[in-house]
């Protein structure tokens, strides 16, 4: 069995799985501290399980880390490094970054000799006395974690192990990311998501030891693992190495949570509430990623992020007749006293969809003034809007299964323009847990591969390999391990000798590797 | 001398939208060019614009661009390559510049001029040599009238310049330009094609820095104050509404450094039941409504978002995109036999007679 914890804003949620089989489930208010609000659903299930029952993992997406970055909270004196000159010097490292962020993590940049050109030519080569001089005054400013940057790492990262190595041989403690290791290129965004890793890797440390801590005197001995953007899962050894990974989880875990309990791997999912609409689309059973730059705590990063569609209309939204107008007001929480089924004297989209007898919720005689071909005009009209929601997320016209979540969902009928199938899950309360329960290993590789030295097939089956072999590194079941996608985009305005590939893989998390 | 206005960092902002918009689908995006700009106008205030129509005789005006592939602009991302180009072409000519113009005011380049100008206190002249965006470097209004395309100054990050001091004609020294840009790692700046005043008011495609300000805020203004961006654009410049509708399939395929393909698009509202197809080589090209050609290059045919206005480059159309495609006349430049001949619908492969947009 394992345990599928989603930490959210409002509530801790977890749930207890046997294979694919929802044992239990258990809701707690997020505490201050978090931890402790995530050791409390531990032990509730841990505590109710069967009594032969082992618990093999224990999965968490959480939102510790985004709030350290949202809080400014518990961030590490980091630096960042460059590795370009004599290029790539006008917009220096934390060029876009918002000020009290910059000045909370200390805003010390540098930039040395090092780097690539496109098809994998040394820019210049690495000066070891150069990079032996900025790790002392990196020391001596008092850094205690520093990104690696070089210009086309992506394509080469060997000047990035090679700077590792150098600082880490002046300075031993000095923790270290690079910046290969965790974005694609457009070297600002890459860079700007090493740094937000680099200044989270201390709060991240004891985070993981916290909880394992915890889980330990709780008399659990599995292993940790946490959900990544992506949707699939990281050992916490990882976990505490690149927390960055982790901050869009709680999208991910929900779309892919939704989809389990209906049962379909490609698939719309709309989450409805109280004041807007969120649609996503899983393809393969998991989230299309968005193509453009991802703002994180208002630094513009390149992360693989779900790709969300999100419009202001939920169950709190207000309507106004004479004209009609839906929101983008909306009363939010308090509509079970403002709404006018529930004797409020506030018009929402909720009172529209009983008014027409599409919910059923509150008294629907408090709404004997409202004209009935305006309330045919209104639910149409939402209806419309949630059927555009689930378009613009769709990655063709061809019909699929949309499933329907949230408290707002008795707003919209199962006529569903667009949808082959309406799909309204049970224990949809918890969803986001399920989600992270579910989750597999996976291994991203993306890269540019000059095609003056290799065939295309062969820049391919690299491509392919190392994904297959990072899924490994994370914890998957070898045998298990399978390509997902493979995505081939050549460069523009060149003569094509050079290919930039993504490939991703995925397989099952085997539970014998751990401990 | 009266200068027409400065660029500050917020009229960055709209350029960069503006220049999006004519950018008709290519061009790069203008986000790291407009960083870079923004950081030398942050250190050296802002930068002057001059209006063509107050250029002196005695002025000395150098036009400035990037070349190269932006995928991999976004990873080494130039620094003072135009700078050094400017300072290159000065060397030669051993003449100094009074002003600098822009080689394209579609996406990146349109604020590359910024960078030199701000580095030497020079005025940028509010023109351009496209009105839009092309390919190639030969692709300019400048050298379908009579300028001799060079010469010409590539140089990259490291201290390296290439002169082209002699050339056949402007398709030549896109070639040598463009082989000498790879070795440099595909990204490179260029100075070329010392002008007059006359010269610049008689081949340059005048006030289109204006223009991309002007419709970057109209764009701006309209999503502040919730109105339709569309009538936004199209009050600032005359053009018209082609098609609106939502992205059907884009299929794209890159052969020889061009990223060629077509989105199809299903009509919404009044278009409803029709469908447009837009052709592109990095730039949209040809718009055919139900297989009928309705706008073809150089007219600008511009995909822009139905709801923000934001302009959509050719490698982010994806379905289910709600898009407005507009339709801009081509600046009269363009239109002439000889300008057709450079940049006309055969200068793409298309065996077809331009013929005028119609605005009404």
């Amino acid at each position: 069995m394992h345990i599928g914890i989603d930490v959210g804003g409002t509530n801790t949620d977890a749930v207890l799985m046997d294979g694919d089989v929802l044992v239990d489930k258990v809701k707690n208010p997020t505490t201050d501290d978090v931890t402790s609000g995530i050791i409390a659903c531990i032990n509730t299930l841990n505590a109710s399980k069967p009594n032969d029952a082992k618990i093999d993992a224990v999965m968490l997406g959480t939102t510790h880390f985004v709030n350290a970055l949202l809080q400014r909270a518990g961030l590490a004196h980091s630096a960042a490094l460059r590795l370009c000159l004599p290029a790539t010097t006008m917009l220096p490292p934390l060029v876009d970054w918002p000020s009290d962020l910059k000045d909370s993590i200390g805003g010390h940049t540098y930039m040395a000799s090092g780097g690539h050109e496109y098809d994998g030519r040394e820019i210049s080569p690495i000066d070891e006395i150069e990079l032996r001089t900025i790790a002392k005054k990196m020391n001596d400013e008092g850094v205690r974690s520093v990104s690696i940057s070089g210009v086309f790492s992506p394509v080469d990262d060997s000047h990035e192990k090679i700077a590792a190595d150098i600082i880490t041989s002046e300075i031993p403690s000095m923790k270290i990311t690079l910046s290969s290791e965790i974005g694609r290129v457009g070297i600002l965004e890459r860079e700007n998501a090493a740094m937000l890793n680099a200044c989270l890797v201390e709060v991240a440390a004891k985070t993981v030891a916290a909880i394992q801590a915890a889980m330990g005197s709780a008399g659990l001995e599995a292993p940790l693992f946490f959900s990544q953007n992506d949707g699939t899962l990281m050992q916490s050894e990882f976990a505490a190495q690149y927390p960055v990974f982790t901050i869009a989880s709680g999208p991910t875990n929900s779309m892919r949570g939704a989809a389990f309990l209906s049962g379909v791997l490609d698939a719309v999912v709309i989450d409805i509430g109280g004041t807007s609409t969120d649609g996503g689309m899983l393809v393969r059973g998991f989230p299309r990623e968005a193509i453009v730059a991802v703002d994180v705590a208002g630094v513009r990063t390149n992360f693989r992020m779900p790709d969300v569609f999100s419009i202001a209309l939920g169950g709190g939204t207000v309507i106004k007749q004479n004209p009609l107008v839906i929101g983008p007001e909306s009363v939010g929480f308090r509509l079970t006293q403002e709404g006018m089924v529930f004797g409020g004297d506030q018009l929402t989209a909720t009172d529209i969809a009983v008014a027409n007898g599409v919910a059923g919720v509150g008294d629907p005689n408090l709404l004997s003034d409202i004209n009935a071909s305006f309330a045919e005009e209104a639910i149409n009209e939402i209806q419309k809007r949630v059927e555009v929601v689930a378009d613009q997320i769709k990655v063709s016209s061809h019909p699929v299964p949309v499933v329907l979540v949230g408290g707002g969902s008795i707003l919209v009928k199962n006529s569903f323009e667009g949808a082959s199938d309406v799909l309204r899950p049970s224990n949809a309360d918890v969803a986001n847990a399920i989600g992270a329960a579910i989750s597999q290993v996976g291994g991203q590789v993306e890269k540019v591969y000059s095609l003056t030295e290799m065939t295309r097939e062969e820049a391919l089956n690299l491509a392919k390999e190392e994904a297959i072999s990072k899924a490994i590194d994370a914890g998957a079941d070898p045998g298990s391990v399978e390509i997902m996608d493979i995505e081939e985009i050549p460069l523009a305005y060149l003569p094509s000798n050079a290919l930039r590939v993504k490939v991703k893989s995925v397989g099952n998390l085997d539970t014998s590797k751990q401990n | 001398m009266i200068y027409m206005w400065n660029v500050s960092e917020d009229d960055l902002e709209s350029i960069a939208i503006g220049a999006g918009i004519l950018g008709t689908g290519g061009g790069g995006n203008p986000y790291i060019g407009m960083l870079r700009a923004k950081q030398l106008i942050r250190e050296n205030g802002p930068v002057k614009v001059l209006s063509p129509e107050e250029l002196d005789e005695s002025d000395y005006i150098v036009c400035v661009g990037g070349i190269g592939a932006p995928t991999v602009g976004i990873e080494k991302v130039r620094d003072k390559q135009s700078y050094y180009a400017l300072k290159a072409i000065e060397d030669f000519t051993g003449k100094k510049a009074t002003a600098i113009i822009s080689n394209e005011i579609g996406g990146s380049n349109s604020v590359e001029p910024l960078i030199p100008a701000s580095l030497t206190g020079l005025p940028v002249v509010d023109a351009d040599g496209m009105g839009r965006a092309f390919p190639e470097v030969q692709m300019k209004t400048f050298f379908v009238y009579g300028i001799p395309a060079y010469p010409m100054a590539v140089c990259d990050e490291k201290g390296n310049t290439a002169l082209i001091t002699q050339a056949l004609d402007g398709k030549w020294v896109e070639r040598m330009a463009r082989a000498v840009t790879i070795q440099m790692g595909a990204v490179a700046c260029y100075a070329l094609a010392p002008m007059t005043a006359h010269q610049i008011q008689t081949t340059a495609v005048l006030n289109s820095l204006s223009l991309a300000k002007e419709l970057g805020e109209a764009v701006r203004v309209a999503r502040t104050a919730n109105e339709d961006p569309i009538e936004a654009l199209l009050n600032v410049h005359p053009g018209k509404v082609l098609f609106q509708g939502k992205i059907m399939d884009v299929d794209r395929q890159t052969t020889a450094g061009f990223a060629k393909g077509q989105v199809v698009i299903e009509g919404m509202g009044e278009y409803e039941s029709n469908k447009l197809t837009v052709e592109f080589q990095n730039e949209n090209l040809v718009a055919r409504l139900n297989s009928e050609i309705i706008c073809i290059v150089p007219d600008l045919i511009c995909i822009v978002d139905t709801e923000r206005g934001e302009p959509i480059t050719t490698e982010l159309l994806r379905y289910g995109f709600r898009v407005t495609v507009l339709g801009f006349p081509a600046p009269e430049l363009w239109k002439t036999p000889e300008g057709l001949a450079t940049a006309g619908p055969s200068a793409f492969g298309y065996d077809v007679e331009y013929a005028d947009l119609e605005l009404t």
